[in-house]
């Protein structure tokens, strides 16, 4: 998977999750929390639809590694290789 | 035998809305519903072709659309329900009123600050204080010591009738507790009506009750109706953990087992079910009582409905909901009679802002009510078919057409009783809304029994247990509360309730042991 397309996949798991946001005008670098409504447990929910979308899993240790887009990219590039973008 | 991840007791908000969170990532789950319908109290019937609900007034904890950081915005999101879907509605204005003194409110803070400014000038800069206070206490964070309301008040608003006005519309919408309510509690009924504000649904609680079984349904959630549990089976104590649950015996003997069981069913009732005292585990500080049996609550109601042959406006009825007391202390606690009508709500659901009016032009009005003295009233006066009502004082269905008097008040039967209170709970309010009597069509009432139906909470206690298990752990591995007596009240809190206990004790457990494991 590009970084593009990991970055596809976080917005369309946000859009899911938090469905009255703009998910057109995140910028990469801001921390998610600071641009949208999203608390803890919406990450909890960011953390499960990866597992359930993607098969991967992010332990709570590293739930800080999602705070921005730019941010899931980096940590998720290598966990994310090879699998296919769902819609 | 069937083995699921997690089984729900009861099909209220709290069961629904746990189930939701569950199936949406895919756990096995079943809820288990011992009516023919869904919903628990905030359920709806039909009577001669006319629509009521049960136990909704009001959507508390408005939040305009795209609002952040609020109760509702973090239940549309964790249950994937877009604003606009709710088809939320809000308030004209409210109002608690008292002897001599009535103060408006709105889904504008400032409107009720500017009523406490103008009829309690000295109390003011107290009120603003207590406001500061409620804003910056964390009521969600579940293991805060349990504290008094009353005395936190006191600090900040010292004339008793301003504080009684205040705790009056908290107390009907949310205290388990009689005469005083915990403090969190408070701050959550505080933050619901008076920061937050009403709103309801242009077709009332059916919408939302058909948002919710439509999302269990697409995730894959097991319902099952006429299903009433009779056991929670704990298996044998365990060296390191204590007692785990098995699983759950239901009324037919059927044994299902689960990972988890969520109940609804109250902290009574699901004492019954295990045959054991349930306590929080260490004897958490916020459970008062200890290990003592869970008292059962004290606080029923009950709820005449009056169908009007106009709106409610015409009659110069402005308010969509008025909290109000005929005297200057407010008492909330079990009455001695059957019925306390010197308090209580009256609700006016054509009032809110409505896009198209109502069929049904309703006043409801919601009473304090005594269980024991309408469980043992009489039922088989053989009821005949409901009469043709007659303005003012319209039958209620199942009454026989006599002449009710005094003595009914003291009546064993319950229709002769229902009568009585009827016609009481309309004449008190008549020092806060205008006389609408003349102009009721139809009527109908539910009382303490009713709710012990739609609940199955023993002695028909709205609220619950005053005890609650505030982290829904119950000393028993595997059993959690959820709802009432875990401790979040009304439909949005139930709905949070079993929300966040699904997260807590089902979901994030997922996520631990995949780190360790
Ligand atoms: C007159 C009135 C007006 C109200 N108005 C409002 C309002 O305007 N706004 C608001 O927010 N709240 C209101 N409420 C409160 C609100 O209805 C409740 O707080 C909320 O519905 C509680 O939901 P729950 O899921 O915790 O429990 P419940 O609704 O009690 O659900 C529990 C379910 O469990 C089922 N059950 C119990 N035991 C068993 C068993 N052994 N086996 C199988 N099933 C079982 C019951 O049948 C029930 O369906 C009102 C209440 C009343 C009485």
């Amino acid at each position: 998977m590009t970084d593009e397309h990991i970055k596809q996949a976080i917005i369309g798991i946000i859009a899911d999750i938090a469905p009255d946001e703009d998910t057109g005008s995140i910028d990469p670098a801001v921390r998610l929390r600071d641009q949208m409504d999203l608390d803890s447990m919406d990450f909890l929910d960011i953390v499960m639809e990866l597992r359930k979308r993607y098969g991967v899993q992010v332990p709570d240790t590293d739930y800080q590694h999602l705070a921005s887009l730019d941010s899931c990219v980096e940590y998720l590039r290598d966990k994310m290789a090879g699998k296919q973008l769902v819609s | 035998m069937t083995h699921y991840d997690a089984i729900i007791i009861g099909a209220g908000m709290s069961g629904l809305a746990a189930g939701i969170r569950l199936a949406m990532y895919d756990k096995k789950v079943v809820v288990l519903e011992r009516h023919y319908v869904w919903g628990g109290l905030n359920s709806f019937y039909q009577f001669k072709g006319h629509q009521f609900d049960v136990g909704l007034h009001a959507l508390t904890n408005y939040a305009a659309k795209g609002a952040r950081g609020l109760p509702l915005s973090r239940l549309l999101k964790q249950l994937r329900i877009r604003w606009d879907e709710l088809d939320l509605h809000q308030q004209g204005f409210s109002a608690v009123s008292f002897p001599g003194v009535k103060l408006k409110f709105s889904n504008d803070f400032e409107l009720l600050r500017s009523e406490i400014a103008r009829a309690f000038p000295s109390q003011i800069d107290g009120f603003d204080a207590l406001t500061r206070e409620v804003r910056e206490f964390n009521e969600l964070d579940l293991d805060a010591p349990q504290q008094d309301a009353r005395p936190v008040v006191r600090r900040f608003v010292t004339d008793p009738l301003l504080e009684d006005m205040l705790f009056c519309p908290l107390m009907y919408y949310g205290s388990a507790r009689e005469h005083d309510m915990d403090w969190d509690q408070f701050v959550v009924m505080f933050k619901s009506i008076f920061f937050e504000g009403f709103s309801r649904p242009q077709q009332g609680v059916r919408h939302i009750l058909k948002l919710l079984i439509d999302r269990y349904r697409k995730a894959g959630g097991e319902l099952r109706l006429k299903t009433g549990v009779k056991r929670v089976l704990v298996g044998a104590t365990l060296a390191s953990t204590g007692k785990r649950v098995d699983g759950i015996e239901l009324e037919d003997g059927t044994v299902l087992t689960a990972d988890v069981i969520l109940s609804s069913a109250g902290l009574v009732e699901t004492n019954r079910m295990v045959g054991a005292t349930l306590v929080s585990p260490g004897g958490a500080p916020n459970v008062a009582g200890g290990a003592s049996p869970a008292p059962t609550g004290k606080l029923s109601f009950t709820e005449t409905i009056s169908v009007l042959d106009q709106p409610a406006k015409h009659l110069d009825i402005e308010e969509t909901i008025v909290f109000f007391s005929n005297t200057e202390r407010f008492n909330y606690g079990q009455p001695a009679d059957d019925v306390d009508t010197s308090s209580g709500v009256i609700c006016m659901p054509g009032n809110f802002n409505l896009p198209a009016e109502p069929k049904d032009h309703l006043v409801r009005i919601t009473n304090i009510a005594n269980y024991d003295r309408w469980g043992t009233k009489r039922r088989d006066a053989g009821a005949p078919p409901a009469s043709v009502m007659r303005a003012p004082c319209p039958q209620l269905r199942g009454e026989a057409p006599r002449n009710h008097a005094a003595e009914a008040a003291t009546s064993h039967d319950y229709y002769a009783a229902k009568q009585h209170w009827y016609e009481r709970s309309c004449a008190d309010v008549l020092a806060h809304v205008a006389d609408f009597r003349p102009h009721v069509k139809l009527v109908d009432m539910f009382t303490p029994r009713t709710i012990r139906h739609y609940t199955g909470h023993e002695g028909g206690a709205v609220y619950g247990s005053p005890r609650k298990l505030r982290t829904g752990a119950t000393g028993i591995e595997g059993l959690i509360l959820i709802g009432t007596d875990q401790g979040f009240l009304g439909i949005i809190g139930a709905a949070l309730s079993g929300i966040s206990m699904a997260n807590r004790w089902v979901l994030q457990r997922d996520g631990a042991a995949i780190e360790t494991g």
